[in-house]
């Protein structure tokens, strides 16, 4: 069954303002309007609106031009998104499972659920009738495939249902090609074809479509890949949406809170609420939120994230107090609620027994996790290999308990320094050897002499990555009088067309 | 106890403890004879060792992972990760930990903490010290800041030597103040010994390594070497620097170099 909530938009905002269809604020002309790059834009038009002249997709401008009075609020795109979720998990009365179909239908699986509601025909009528209570308007089909009944939702009668059995080309034939949802260049390609009309599409013959869209993989761009699923020859995996139930736990004040040392005591009470919580359930937390509402009807948030699935309370506890010393009570805080949005499964473990904790140092995730909570998200990880000849682009840095791609060998012949700057640091020839390499240069105010060397290496710029002026670099390893090792390069050579002289870098210190 | 009796690795490192001694008396009752002369692979006992270094090169590092490698063996069993910790400043001087540059057996394990400033260094160190699964932690820090004062030193070493895990503190361009390390090396970069294969190159990394103060050990002074397997001492200037044939007078030139 497809669900498509013609007015989605508009039915959201008419709920949000608690005012019937064609009453209330909604009798006169509005129109809910989206910023683009080109200024603000008509999302959604009521039906007064419409009326007089104003269409889905002008501009603002224009729209004022036709009529004056148009009023206007801001469209909500992501509320709109988060509704429709919603409304999908609801929509699962029907069927087993549903999927999205951005931005206003949605698709029920509902085979074999119709007797439940006594037939296909009672479930579309039950359909309808709990969605007009919700105040949305909506059309909904039922057909054998998914695009069969979006087709006949978005254009086909009121209520239409397909039988498993019934020839779908020869029911759907008369149904325009946006049915087949496609992507607005190919609705208009097809239009200057000619082809209006699914029947169109199906009597030019396979052969022609296929050499015509052959390079169009997507299924919104090619025409006969929706044909086909739109007639169940080719499946159409859809994503369904499942409920995760996040663990919750939350503490009703009676008195409004002010003070740090009494919202630790529920802090603590909370850790420990949510430990039992997730103990039930076989879970550790990853992600924990902390909101607190305030009297003013001001809501405070503080996330934290765990290198490992967690649910020590004291460990809770210990992260969450550095997150709370900005915090703002303002006139008192009357709830607090902790909420864990991401968890992992964690078995039960033996506790620790007397005060062995103490002795025995903590955990390494606990250790990571109170350096990220006062150090920042990127200042604790790992260097981890990339496939890559590039010396600063042959590690990248990774989160420290992730866990390490598969990669082959390191190179065992190539010496490479204990460290690298960050930035290789130019050096000044002060003279240079007949071979092309220093004999004398200045670095950090500091004159090397070089004594010993062993290059070039050379290493080419990656082309497929960067532009064709990139200069290559020839590497030495170098020494200088008084022992110092260093790794510095040249970047580009002389007449190699892309730049001036060769300049010398300096980028790594070696043992 | 603790920890010491289940872990073998770690046991190598400390003196054997008599029965009812506590473990800060050990120093003090070894330090009383203070006859023994350190020596690559000894038992010293030393959880937290400061190695002063320029910050121009990058043997402070170096040195602190040769020993904490001769302090630990290579132990291919031991696959604990270990703490590299360095502040804003000692980031900018001598760069970042390079992992192909690493040794082999320490690449893979290494979790590096790019701390802002010095507290917070001093506190990513402390946290690394009192974790159990670490091996071994390496901090680097530059100059002289004021949160490095004696008090955060000796922090530093009875979370170390309550929790077992060792500690190497490099110090950047530092000036030698108070601290309560039990052993403070003074390092710079040595000449290497030429390879056999071409004596031209740069050979294994070699330092001019000064022990001047040691709570066990006489100070002295060596050049380390960091042979593939181990690390190797010589007493200082045993050897004139060897740089190959390749420094010539100025009439050896080529008549092209000008």
């Amino acid at each position: 069954m497809a669900i498509w909530c013609a007015d989605l938009a508009l039915d959201r905002w008419r709920l949000a303002e608690g005012c019937a269809a064609g009453e209330g604020s909604d009798a006169e002309p509005l129109a809910l309007i989206a910023e683009t790059a080109h200024g603000p834009r008509i999302a959604a038009a009521n039906p007064a609106a419409t009326a007089e002249g104003v269409r889905t997709g002008a501009m603002l401008a224009d729209a004022r031009a036709l009529c004056p009075a148009l009023a206007v609020r801001p469209a909500d795109p992501a509320g709109d998104l988060a509704f429709l979720e919603s409304l999908a998990l609801w929509a699962q009365r029907w069927g087993p499972w549903s999927a999205l179909d951005p931005p206003d239908g949605l698709i029920v699986d509902t085979t074999g659920a119709a007797h439940l509601f006594g037939g296909e025909a009672m479930l579309l009528a039950d359909a309808h009738a709990q969605l007009a209570r919700r105040g949305l308007v909506a059309r909904a089909a039922i057909a054998p495939t998914a695009g069969a009944a979006w087709a006949l939702a978005h254009f086909g009668p009121e209520g239409a249902i397909l039988e498993a059995g019934d020839d779908l080309m020869d029911r759907l034939a008369a149904l325009p090609v946006a049915a087949l949802r496609l992507d607005d260049d190919v609705l208009l390609l097809l239009r200057r074809l000619g082809l209006k009309r699914l029947g169109d599409l199906a009597g030019i013959g396979r052969e022609a479509l296929a050499r015509r869209f052959r390079n169009r993989r997507s299924p919104g761009a090619n025409p006969l890949v929706r044909l086909d699923q739109l007639i169940g020859h080719v499946p159409e995996p859809l994503l369904p949406v499942i409920a995760a139930e996040q663990p919750m736990v939350q503490r009703r004040l009676m008195e409004p809170i002010r003070h740090r040392p009494l919202l630790d005591r529920v802090l603590a009470d909370l850790a420990e609420d949510m430990a039992r919580a997730l103990e039930g359930r076989g879970e550790g937390a990853r992600r924990l939120e902390m909101a607190a509402w305030k009297v003013d009807g001001d809501v405070l948030v503080r996330r934290l994230e765990m290198a490992a699935a967690t649910r020590d309370p004291a460990h809770v506890c210990r992260l969450f107090a550095a997150r709370l010393d900005d915090l703002d009570a303002g006139f008192g805080i009357e709830l607090v609620r902790l909420s864990a949005p991401w968890t992992e499964p964690l078995a039960l473990a033996q506790a620790e027994l007397d005060a062995a904790a103490e002795r025995h140092g903590t955990s390494l995730a606990a250790c990571i996790d109170r350096l990220t909570v006062r150090l920042g998200e990127g200042a604790v990880r790992r260097p981890v290999p990339r496939a890559s000849h590039l010396p600063e682009r042959a590690q990248r840095w990774a989160p420290p308990l992730a866990l390490m791609p598969g990669l082959q060998e390191d190179f065992a012949f190539h010496e490479r320094p204990l460290k690298l700057l960050d930035r290789p640091e130019p050096i000044a020839v002060i003279y240079e050897a007949p071979d092309g390499l220093p004999r004398l240069f200045r670095w950090r105010g500091g004159v090397h002499e070089i004594a010993r060397a062993e290059g070039p290496e050379r290493i080419a710029p990656e082309w497929w990555r960067e532009r064709s002026t990139v200069r290559l670099r020839d590497y030495y390893r170098i020494e200088d009088s008084t022992g110092r090792r260093y790794w510095i390069y040249r970047h580009g050579l002389a007449g190699d067309g892309r730049g001036g002289a060769p300049e010398w870098f300096l980028q790594g210190l070696c043992a | 106890m603790s920890r010491i009796e289940a872990s073998p690795q770690v046991h190598v490192l400390s003196p054997p403890l008599a029965a009812g001694l506590r473990r800060g008396s050990v120093s003090r009752v070894l330090s009383g004879a203070k006859s023994a002369r350190w020596r690559p692979g000894i038992a010293t006992g030393c959880r937290h060792a400061e190695v002063f270094a320029p910050a121009g090169e990058a043997s402070g590092a170096a040195l602190a992972l040769a020993l904490a490698r001769d302090a630990l063996g290579i132990d291919a069993q031991d696959q604990r990760p270990w703490l590299w910790v360095q502040d804003k400043a000692a980031l900018r001087l001598s760069g970042r930990p390079y992992r192909p540059g690493l040794p082999p057996h320490l690449r893979h394990r290494l979790i590096h903490v790019a701390a802002t400033t010095p507290e917070d260094a001093l506190f990513a160190l402390e946290e690394g010290l009192r974790c159990r699964d670490l091996a071994f932690v390496i901090g680097e820090i530059a100059g002289n800041p004021r949160a490095l004062d004696f008090t955060a030193s000796r922090r530093l070493s009875l979370a170390a030597e309550k929790h077992g895990t060792a500690l190497w503190l490099v110090r950047l361009d530092a000036r030698t103040d108070l601290g309560s390390a039990r052993m403070r090396w003074r390092v710079t970069a040595a000449a290497s010994p030429p390879p056999r294969w071409n004596p031209q190159a740069p050979g294994r990394p070699a330092w001019q390594a000064e022990l001047f103060r040691a709570h066990t050990f006489q100070p002295g002074h060596w050049t380390l070497r960091d042979d593939d397997t181990a690390l190797a001492a010589e007493p200082a200037g045993s050897r004139a620097p060897d740089h190959g044939d390749l420094v010539r007078g100025p009439g050896a030139r080529s008549l092209a170099a000008g």
